[in-house]
C-alpha cells in the first residue's frame, strides 16, 4: 500500500497573526510554523495503516517556501518515509494553481491513498484536496472521521449535520481528515533523531499565473464590550429580552 | 557562539511542551491531591526516549545529548515539577553513572531497563543524621565470602518505595573515612532484609514519591558493587554533578511556569479599572521573575552544552547554575503569588503548588549554601 500525503506549513495555531506585505499576507516574522493540525491526522492515520498492514511506503508531498522542509522533518519523524517538497517562495494563494502544481507532481508517484487534512488553518479554503482529486479524475471523500482499507477499496465514514454517512470507494481514491479521524502521536526522540537522514527531493513547483489574488486582509472587528442588565431575580426578564431581541440568541 | 537550537532541539521542546500540556496537566490537580505517581504516564515518558538522551544507542538511548534532557525537563517543569524527578532517578542518576563506572555485565542489566521504563531507579546518599556531610553517613556494607551485608537507613529518598534498582552508597571501610565508602546496585524488591516506608509528610512535589528504606542484615552479591571498593565518595560528587543539571533545570521551568501564569493573570485581572499589568509595582514584579527565568536557563544551557562537549566533571558551571536556578524558582515562585493576590494562595490557582515545589530545590542534591561552597573552592583555586 503505497500512501501520499499532502501536508502544509501553516503560521502555529497559538501565534498572533499580524499582517503584512501591503496588507495582503501574513507577516512571517517571529512566526512559528506548524504542520497544519488537520494534516496531522492524515500523517498519522497513513502510519497506522502501514502499521496494520505491516508494509507499505508513505511520501510526504508539501508545496510551500523553503522551510516547508521542516515540517515535513516533523512527518518523517512520526513515521513517514520519503517526501517531495515543491518549493514556492511566492507563497502562492490561489488554491486551484496549488492544486494544479500538486498534481502535476503525483501524476509521476504511485499510490493507493492519497490524504489531505480538510483545510489548511491559514487561509481555511479546505478546496486543495478536493481540486487535487479532480484534476487527477480519482474519487474523493471529505472530512472523513474513520478510514478502513481492504481488497482495494476503502470503508470511510464522515459526518453531516444530517447524521454519518459510510460510504466505500475504489483505489485509488483521495480523502481529506476531519479532527475526530485519529489522535496524532508524538515522535519518539530517536525518530526525530533519524528523520534527517531521510529522503527529501526538493524541486521547484510549477506554479501557472494565479488567477485569483487577496487584494486586501483585516483583523476581526473588536468585540464590543460586556452588557451587565442587573443583579439578581429582577433582572431575569431584562436579560431574556435582550437576548432574544438584541443578540437573537433564543 | 550560536544562540540558535537546532531543529531537531526545537521538535524535541515542542514534544516536550505537549506531551505536559495533554499527558500531565489533565490529571495533575487530582493527582497532586491524592499524592499519586502515575505509572501510565512514567511509562510513555520512557517510550518517548526522554530517559534516554545521554545514553548510547547501544544501551537503548537516543544520544540526544544533555542540552536536550535539560530543556525537555524545563518544559515538564513548566508544567510539573514533580514529573521531571524521573529524569534523575532513572538517567542522570543511575543509568549515566552505571555507564561511565559499571561493567558491561551491570551495564547491560541495568541501562536498558531504566532508559525504558521496565525498572524503576533511585539512588540513596542521605540519612536521617547526614545531608550535606556525606562522609557523615552510617550505613554500612560488610563483606563476607559471597558478597556484602548492608546495615543502616536512608532517607529522604526519591522512590524509596517504587525503586526496582537502587544506587546505595555505604562504608565498606569506615576508618578511612570517605576513601570507606563504596556504592552498590541494589535490586530493592525481594530483599528481606530491606523494608521501605513513604514519606507523607513533606511540603511539595506530591507526584514524586519519596521515603525511607532500612537496610537490616540486607544481602547483596558481590556483583552489586560499582567501581572499585572506596570508589564511593568520588562517584556521588560525579553523580551528584548530573543530577544537578536536572535540578537546575527544573527550577528554570518553575520559573517560566510561574511568570507565565502571572503575565497572564496581570493582564486578565482589573483592579481599578484597569488590568493589574498597568501598575508599574506589579511591571516590577514580572520583569524580576523573567530576568532571573532567563537568566537561569542560560546557565542551565552552557552547563548542559559543556557536558555534550564532553566536559562531564564541570562542577563549577553545575552548581552556578543550579544554586541561581533554584533560587530563581523560589523567587519568581513567591512573585506570582503576590501578583495573584490572594488566589496565588489558594490551592485552586497553580502558583501555590508551583511555590511548595521550588523550595525543595534549595536541598535537594545539595543545599544552597553548598553550592555556594563549591563555587566559592572553585574560583579560589583558579
Amino acid at each position: 500500500m503505497n500512501i501520499v500525503v499532502c501536508v502544509k506549513r501553516v503560521p502555529d495555531t497559538e501565534t498572533k497573526i499580524k499582517i503584512g506585505g501591503e496588507g495582503t499576507k501574513i507577516d512571517p516574522a517571529g512566526v512559528e510554523f506548524i504542520i497544519s493540525p488537520f494534516d496531522e491526522f492524515a500523517v498519522e492515520e497513513a502510519i497506522r495503516i502501514k502499521e496494520k498492514l505491516g508494509k507499505g511506503e508513505i511520501t510526504i508531498l508539501s508545496l510551500g517556501p523553503a522551510d516547508a522542509q521542516t515540517i515535513m522533518r516533523k512527518a518523517y519523524a512520526m513515521g513517514a518515509d520519503k517526501g517531495t517538497h515543491l518549493n514556492d517562495a511566492t507563497e502562492c494563494q490561489d488554491t486551484l494553481a496549488e492544486a494544479q502544481a500538486l498534481a502535476a507532481a503525483l501524476k509521476g508517484m504511485q499510490f493507493d491513498l492519497l490524504l489531505f487534512g480538510k483545510q489548511a488553518v491559514d487561509y481555511d479554503n479546505g478546496a486543495v484536496g478536493v481540486q487535487v482529486a479532480r484534476l487527477l479524475n480519482i474519487p474523493v471523500v471529505s472530512r472523513i472521521i474513520k478510514l478502513d482499507v481492504a481488497d482495494g477499496k476503502a470503508t470511510v465514514e464522515r459526518e453531516s449535520d444530517m447524521g454519518k454517512e459510510v460510504v466505500e470507494v475504489k483505489l485509488p481514491a483521495a480523502f481529506t481528515a476531519e479532527k475526530g479521524l485519529n489522535e496524532p502521536r508524538y515522535p519518539k526522540l530517536m525518530d526525530i533523531m533519524k528523520a534527517k537522514k531521510k529522503p527529501l527531493e526538493e524541486k521547484p513547483a510549477q506554479l501557472e499565473a494565479p488567477k485569483l489574488t487577496i487584494v486586501k486582509m483585516d483583523y476581526p472587528p473588536a468585540r464590543p464590550p460586556g452588557k451587565i442588565v442587573g443583579q439578581g431575580e429582577e433582572s431575569v426578564p431584562a436579560l431574556v429580552n435582550l437576548l432574544k431581541n438584541e443578540a437573537k440568541a433564543l | 557562539m550560536k544562540f540558535d537550537f537546532t531543529e531537531e532541539q526545537k521538535s524535541m521542546m515542542e514534544v516536550g511542551r505537549d506531551f505536559a500540556e495533554k499527558d500531565i496537566l489533565p490529571t495533575q490537580e487530582e493527582d497532586e491531591k491524592a499524592h499519586h505517581f502515575r505509572k501510565e504516564t512514567f511509562k510513555k515518558m520512557a517510550e518517548l526516549g526522554f530517559f534516554g538522551c545521554v545514553i548510547p544507542e547501544k544501551y537503548g538511548g537516543n544520544e540526544t545529548g544533555h542540552l536536550c534532557a535539560a530543556l525537555l525537563t524545563e518544559e515538564i517543569a513548566r508544567v510539573s515539577a514533580s514529573w521531571t524527578l524521573p529524569f534523575n532517578m532513572q538517567m542522570w542518576g543511575p543509568a549515566f553513572t552505571i555507564l561511565n563506572y559499571g561493567n558491561e555485565e551491570q551495564k547491560e542489566k541495568y541501562i536498558p531497563a531504566l532508559v525504558n521504563g521496565d525498572v524503576i531507579g533511585a539512588f540513596a546518599i542521605t540519612e536521617p543524621n547526614s545531608g550535606s556531610d556525606v562522609a557523615g553517613m552510617g550505613t554500612t556494607a560488610t563483606e563476607t565470602d559471597d558478597g556484602y551485608i548492608l546495615n543502616g537507613q536512608k532517607m529522604w529518598i526519591s522512590n524509596a518505595q517504587t525503586a526496582d534498582m537502587s544506587l546505595v552508597y555505604a562504608y565498606t571501610d569506615k576508618a578511612k573515612k570517605h576513601k570507606g565508602i563504596s556504592c552498590f546496585l541494589v535490586d530493592m524488591k525481594n530483599n528481606p532484609g530491606i523494608k521501605t516506608a513513604a514519606i507523607e509528610t513533606k511540603l511539595g512535589l506530591f507526584c514524586a514519591p519519596t521515603g525511607e528504606i532500612a537496610f537490616e542484615d540486607a544481602k547483596i552479591p558481590k556483583s552489586a558493587l560499582l567501581g572499585q571498593k572506596g570508589d564511593g565518595f568520588k562517584i556521588c560528587m560525579w553523580q551528584l554533578n548530573n543530577t544537578r543539571l536536572g535540578c537546575a533545570a527544573r527550577g528554570v521551568g518553575i520559573a517560566r511556569g510561574c511568570h507565565e501564569h502571572a503575565i497572564k493573570y496581570a493582564l486578565e485581572r482589573t483592579q481599578f479599572g484597569q488590568p493589574i499589568a498597568e501598575f508599574e509595582m506589579i511591571q516590577d514584579q514580572l520583569a524580576l521573575m523573567y530576568v532571573e527565568y532567563e537568566a537561569a536557563r542560560l546557565l542551565v544551557l552552557k552547563a548542559a552544552y559543556e557536558k555534550d562537549q564532553g566536559n562531564i566533571g564541570n562542577t563549577l558551571s553545575v552548581s552556578t547554575a543550579k544554586y541561581f536556578a533554584g533560587e530563581a524558582a523560589v523567587n519568581a515562585s513567591g512573585l506570582a503569588m503576590k501578583v495573584f493576590g490572594s488566589y496565588g494562595y489558594s490551592s485552586e490557582y497553580p502558583v501555590e503548588r508551583f511555590f511548595r515545589d521550588a523550595k525543595s530545590l534549595q536541598t535537594v542534591e545539595g543545599t544552597s549554601n553548598i553550592q555556594k561552597v563549591i563555587i566559592a573552592r572553585a574560583i579560589l583555586s583558579k
